[in-house]
């Protein structure tokens, strides 16, 4: 039974890196998310569709797809890796950060999407009335949309973090799997399968994968009622 | 001061209005589709009309030809929505300040005790509109308008959704924000009662067009109108004030410049106003005053105007010292009696006719809810 809760730092160091990384993934993508969504639901410009169609295009590409994808683009030899190593010494290829960067891309549809439903729910009269109140379009933001759209936005927060703690595909192919670097929980459970005698550690950090992900998803519950309550003034 | 000149094409439907209104409250009044909600969201600034001019006291909100359009949150013009509107989010109270925060010159504290008062919500200010209702929504609805210090504030059909008693519920409030609060009302509404009740100075709107515009008790008693303003509920509108109460009989007497008239008992003190609306339906024609008749109401004038006859019913006109009363009579009666313009006439209504739809005007204040649920 204690082999179970005996941790190696090996261990340790990846449950901390997936936690830190899927932290990171979800923050990070939460403005753009809301910008992003907030411009599906309510945005009538040319391109919308395609807007809509690249944003989902991580859901249903194969994950190696958009982690080498990533790797062309931002890799130390990609256009984009260059340019940011060259100007402002920022490296993300086999760094935590681009883990962080591959989670944040896979997320990022379960986010905009979360968010782009309660906003379409929101019930844009309000914004007229308070218009009419005085209010200009930031303080009609900041009072009124943002308040009712809460919900949205932490359901597709909790959303996205799960997500980036499962990743394994785009990251392992952008980042690869470095320990104390880029070897999260579902890498280092990918490699102790690899290995004779890996099992009980592969089987003891299976569990705390499956932990926290519980724990988020009964925290997203009970945050999102309580957002929605507030919301509807219940 | 309101000045409105406006053309909007919307599809097939034309907007072609113009007209001006001053203090009390200006009813726009029409059948659903003629324009009255477009019009007062042009006003509001919530939509952009294709040409023309929005003046409140001499200031352009909207002047389409030099280019002028003030947004909405600049306008200082207070709306209320048919559905209320209230912020579910927030409390009563914080919903009633939201738009006091963003006035430039905000309300002091005493006048949203006032408001609260007038109201009567002191008793719903800790709650959440989700647990309000419909005649509490629409009440917090008006004190959040008028705590933005508006210099008009636009209220479109804000009883549609709601019920007969918690309209009567409401009504009072609209009439004492009529007379003690100084700020112009633009009411719309499609019904002749609200309006009736509600309305110092009326604008029919017809198709789009401005069928009509002047003080409420003229128009309303202009039968070459009444396909418009609803034949069914027509009728004329006397100002009258309390003369006295006869309580063996529980009747309270009202004096109007056209002469008395009895009606069920009101709990209203001698000397009060009160605004009685005589439908056309309940008036009876009388070529001398009559004898042995039921009706305690029997005002003398004078036919001014027969209406055009639509099938077997045709509308009157009458003059009564001055105040226009309507009577809808069959065309045969009108043979029989050989009425013609000038002819000296009686009319004749029964006291009963005045029912919760006939009386109500400026109430005493505490008295004006009482007053509505006894005869309502």
């Amino acid at each position: 039974m204690s082999a179970l809760v005996a941790f190696s730092p090996a261990e340790l160091t990846a449950i901390r890196l997936s936690l830190l990384v899927a932290f990171w993934a979800m923050l990070g993508s939460l403005p753009l998310g809301v910008a992003v969504a907030l411009l599906l639901a309510r945005g009538r410009f040319w391109g919308r569709s395609l807007l809509n169609a690249v944003v989902h295009l991580p859901l249903v590409m194969p994950p190696v797809v958009t982690g080498y994808l990533l790797l062309l683009l931002l890799g130390r030899r990609g256009p984009l890796g260059r340019l940011l190593a060259d100007s402002f010494g920022i490296v993300v290829a086999f760094r935590w950060t681009g883990a962080a960067l591959a989670c944040a891309v896979m997320s990022f549809p379960l986010m905009v999407r979360s968010i782009r439903l309660s906003a379409e729910a929101v019930d844009r009269r309000l914004e007229a009335a308070a218009a009419t109140l005085g209010a200009s379009r930031f303080w009609v933001f900041a009072t009124i949309t943002l308040p009712l759209i809460l919900p949205g936005i932490l359901a597709g927060m909790i959303l996205a973090f799960a997500r980036a703690l499962g990743e394994f595909g785009a990251t392992i192919t952008f980042v690869s799997n470095i320990p104390g670097e880029t070897q999260t929980l579902p890498t280092l459970i990918y490699t102790l399968i690899q290995v004779p005698g890996g099992d009980l550690a592969a089987f003891r950090l299976t569990l705390v994968s499956i932990a926290i992900s519980l724990a988020a998803l009964f925290a997203s519950e009970a945050l999102i009622e309580r957002a929605t309550r507030r919301a509807l003034g219940l | 001061m309101l000045s409105v000149a406006l053309t909007h094409r919307l599809g097939a439907f034309v907007l072609d209005a113009a007209f001006d209104s001053g203090a009390g409250l200006t009813a726009l009044f029409g059948r659903s589709g003629a324009g009255k909600t477009t019009l007062i969201n042009m006003v509001a600034g919530l939509i952009r009309p294709d040409h023309g001019r929005i003046l409140v006291d001499g200031e352009a909100l909207t002047d389409t030809e030099r280019g002028v359009f003030v947004p909405p949150r600049r306008r200082r013009i207070g709306y209320v929505f048919q559905e209320g509107r209230l912020f579910p989010h927030l409390t009563v109270r914080q919903n009633l300040l939201y738009g006091r925060w963003f006035a430039a010159k905000r309300a002091p504290a005493g006048d949203v005790d006032q408001i609260v008062e007038l109201l009567g919500i002191a008793a719903l200010l800790g709650r959440r509109p989700a647990n309000l209702s419909g005649g509490e929504k629409q009440r917090v609805a008006i004190g959040r308008a008028l705590l933005a210090r508006p210099r008009l504030l636009v209220m479109d059909e804000p009883l549609a959704s709601l019920d007969e008693a918690r309209k009567a519920e409401i009504l009072p409030y609209i009439e004492r924000l009529r007379d003690e609060a100084r700020v112009p009302i633009l009411y719309v509404s499609h019904l002749v009662g609200e309006v009736a009740r509600l309305a110092t100075t009326l604008v029919v709107l017809s198709e789009g067009r401005v069928a009509a515009v002047g003080p409420a008790a003229a128009i309303m008693g202009r039968i070459d109108l009444f396909p418009l303003t609803g034949r069914a509920e027509a009728g004329a509108i006397l100002a009258t004030r309390v003369a006295g109460h006869d309580n063996a009989f529980g009747l309270t007497i009202l004096r109007a410049a056209a002469g008395e008239l009895r009606v069920p008992a009101l709990d209203l003190p001698v000397g009060a106003a009160l605004r009685v609306r005589i439908r056309a339906r309940d008036v009876m024609i009388a070529l001398t005053p009559p004898a042995g008749l039921s009706a305690l109401n029997v005002l003398p004038g004078t036919v001014a105007e027969i209406g055009h006859a639509e099938g077997a019913i045709v509308e009157l006109r009458l003059d009564c010292a001055g105040e226009a009363l309507v009577a809808r009579l069959t065309r045969r009666s009108v043979e029989t009696l050989g009425l013609e313009p000038g002819r000296p006439v009686y009319a004749v209504i029964k006291s009963i006719a005045f029912d919760h739809h006939a009386l109500a005007g400026a109430l005493a204040p505490s008295a004006g809810a009482d007053a509505e649920t006894r005869h309502g």
